[in-house]
């Protein structure tokens, strides 16, 4: 404001620009207030605890805090040759404390995944090393085994210096840092987590392609039809929204079971023979099935919202300016549903690309995704730190996705039943 | 939808095909739901029609699997029931109130961030349950709440938040604020003005988040399975073992009854819908 123009004053003599500023910060403090309940109640029970998955999922405290002294004396070490008697003697020392407090299996374990062939000489070293004798450690270290001679082995446990590691995202790909510090892919055969990855988004891609397709015509239907007939048609959509998931997931079940309906209603109309009933279930089949149609209410409801809005009008006016049909749908009509099938598309991919029940419920070995190997580790295998690296890679995905739906359609567009 | 009399041959095939195609849709999205009644009251032990079923021979019908979810002998319905019940209701509470809360916050033209903090908001509903499954567990392992109803409880009310959020929010869109300030003028509290104004306004709204927070809460079961004991179990987590190890006609009795309570929970939505619908249209 211009020095010249008289500044207005409030009644209490306050500056207008003063008090407007006032009263609008103590606006937003109100907002903002409103807001704070539950937002902090998210970030302690929800932020925070994702971040400790990444804490996690990188953490790698548990070698570096057994052998302290061992990586400090370490520090001076390039590595190339043996250490020297410094190194063995922390090591040593580290080692000794170990047993005594019946942790050395744990670093065996540890250390074998690093490199295979720790267990057995650990081993050897805790019985010998109670007849140990004082000075000289490297040479009888030296002395119990011959791996322990062999520059590899130390090198193998200077890598478990850090305290952070990367290494359980490089599992996830199926990768893994080998002796000389490179990352490489383990053999063809292992790789398991590639194609569940793959397969996941396979399956997100083409149910999310069914959808759309199973989705635009009844949408469409239901868009143009009169009241009350789309409200009955509704229903259709909306029952199955409402209803339990692992409802809808029995239902599958029973149909696609060997001796289920769908079954016998192909034998009844002779397309397979009664003693050569398909697999409909336990393979992709059955989670293709089952998720197309659970996750098809939430395409149709975002295509419907935004035909709702398109007015008839455009199609009879593309009609009588001589496009047939076929040409008014595609140039009119469907450009206009553009961010209805973007919107329906992200959300399906989305749900589709973390789907856990189904899947495993009908999916068997060769239908079931990246959830369900999450929850494996961290069922089974209690691998934790694996299972929430894979967690933060799926998460990250569907950020993106999420970052792309905001901007295509915006968050605060959604719009439920 | 008749179509004029002047349409082509060929277009008219295509209508007939256009609609074929919507009924095979419908039917894909709905009769799944359809195969569960009748076989709910199989008197035999299969998952299949038996050919007295077939037949409609009465002796084929009976009551049994809906005498054994209800009167079975160690049956874990009962449990599960009374869990699922009380543990959707206080999440619902929760949320409702949280959510509603932060929406009027979110609504005021005001609130600083408002993107930022609305997709914070919104999280839950779009990060894949199995992940916030996990981080839940994290945290309520950390808290001392696994394996109690209050850990179920709190990770419900995050998961059914976004949808009160989302709900209220939209209701409030098309709320008149000068009828709050009407109120102010004529010496009401905000408290007061709050719950005699506002709230009777935006009632459909914060039941209908109300009633998909309780459904969530109600039909939850990744998050549950992390954090659940045996003594926690609910409805979700006893079909969910029970369609993993067998496939007994019980379960689709459960199945039955949960079809019969998502119609009437569908059926209350639609008509707080239309009367919402209808309540904004008056303060256009």
């Amino acid at each position: 404001m211009s020095s010249e123009t008289k500044q207005i004053l409030t009644t209490d003599g306050i500056p207008l620009e003063v008090s407007l500023k006032k009263a609008e910060r103590k606006n937003k403090i109100k907002a903002f207030l409103l807001v704070a309940p539950l937002l902090l109640f998210l970030i302690i029970t929800y932020v925070f605890p994702i971040g400790d998955m990444l804490f996690r999922s990188v953490d790698d405290k548990m070698v570096t805090q057994m052998l302290p002294k061992t990586f400090k004396a370490m520090e001076t070490w390039d590595g190339q040759e043996l250490p020297d008697e410094e190194v063995f003697a922390a090591f040593h020392e580290d080692f000794i404390k170990l047993v005594e407090d019946k942790r050395e299996g744990k670093l065996s374990t540890q250390l074998n995944y690093t490199k295979n062939g720790f267990k057995s000489i650990i081993k050897k070293l805790r019985r010998k090393s109670k007849s140990f004798e004082e000075g000289n450690y490297k040479e009888q270290i030296m002395s119990v085994h011959k791996r322990w001679a062999n520059v590899e082995y130390w090198r193998a446990i200077q890598r478990r210096a850090p305290e952070f590691t990367g290494q359980k995202y490089l599992k996830g790909m199926d990768m893994y840092v080998n002796e000389e510090g490179k990352i490489v892919s383990v053999e063809e055969d292992r790789r398991i987590h590639r194609v569940l990855w793959l397969r996941t988004l396979e399956i997100a891609f083409f149910v999310t392609v069914f959808c759309f397709l199973m989705a635009y015509p009844i949408a469409h239907l239901l868009a143009t039809l009169p009241m009350k007939y789309s409200n009955l048609l509704m229903i259709c959509v909306l029952l199955p929204f409402w209803t339990s998931l692992l409802v809808r997931t029995a239902s599958w079940m029973i149909l696609l079971q060997q001796q289920g309906i769908v079954n016998d209603f192909f034998v009844g109309i002779g397309l397979v023979a009664d003693d050569n009933r398909p697999e409909m279930m336990y393979n992709k089949t059955g989670s293709y099935v089952a998720m197309t149609q659970i996750l098809l209410p939430f395409m149709v409801l975002p295509l419907y919202s935004v035909m709702k809005t398109i007015s008839p009008s455009l199609m009879r006016a593309g009609k009588s300016l001589g496009g047939t049909p076929f040409v008014a749908f595609w140039k009119v009509y469907f450009p206009l549903t553009i961010p209805g099938i973007g919107a329906g598309c992200l959300l399906v991919f989305i749900l589709a690309i973390g789907y856990y029940i189904t899947p495993a419920l009908v999916g068997g070995a060769s239908g079931t995704l990246i959830s369900n190997q999450i929850a494996f580790h961290m069922k089974s295998t209690l691998d934790w730190s694996f299972a929430s690296a894979m967690g933060l890679m799926l998460l990250s995905g569907v950020l993106v996705i999420y970052w792309l739906y905001n901007k295509l359609v915006g968050i605060d567009n959604i719009k439920l039943g | 939808m008749a179509l004029p009399k002047y349409t082509e041959p060929h277009y008219r095939v295509w209508h007939y095909i256009y609609l074929t195609i919507c009924g095979a849709v419908f039917f894909f999205l709905i009769a799944p739901l359809f195969v569960i009644f009748p076989l709910s009251f199989n008197a035999e032990e299969f998952l299949s029609f038996s050919d007295g079923m077939k037949r409609l021979d009465p002796d084929a019908f009976s009551l049994r699997w809906y005498k054994d979810m209800i009167y079975g002998t160690k049956n874990p319905w009962g449990l599960a029931a009374k869990n699922s019940f009380i543990i959707a209701i206080f999440a619902t509470i929760g949320s409702v109130i949280l959510g509603t809360v932060a929406a009027l916050g979110l609504s005021s033209r005001h609130m600083p961030y408002k993107g930022l903090i609305m997709a914070v908001l919104i999280s839950p509903m779009i990060v894949p349950l199995i992940i916030s499954g996990v981080a839940i567990f994290f945290f309520m392992a950390k808290a001392g709440l696994a394996a109690t109803h209050t850990g179920i409880v709190l990770a419900h009310i995050i998961l059914g938040t976004p949808f009160v959020v989302i709900t209220v929010t939209a209701t409030l869109s098309g709320f008149d604020h000068s009828v709050t300030r009407a109120a102010a003028s004529l010496g009401s509290d905000p408290v007061n003005t709050f719950m005699k104004i506002t709230l009777p306004l935006i009632l459909p709204g914060v039941i209908s988040g109300g009633l998909f927070a309780f459904v969530t809460s109600f039909d939850e079961v990744v998050v549950v399975l992390f954090l659940a004991g045996l003594e926690n179990t609910t409805i979700p987590i006893q079909m969910w073992t029970g369609l993993r190890e067998q496939l007994s006609p019980t379960i689709l009795a459960v199945a039955t009854c949960l079809i019969i309570l998502s119609t009437l929970i569908l059926v209350t939505a639609e008509l707080l819908r239309r009367r919402s619908e209808r309540l904004r249209g008056i303060n256009r």
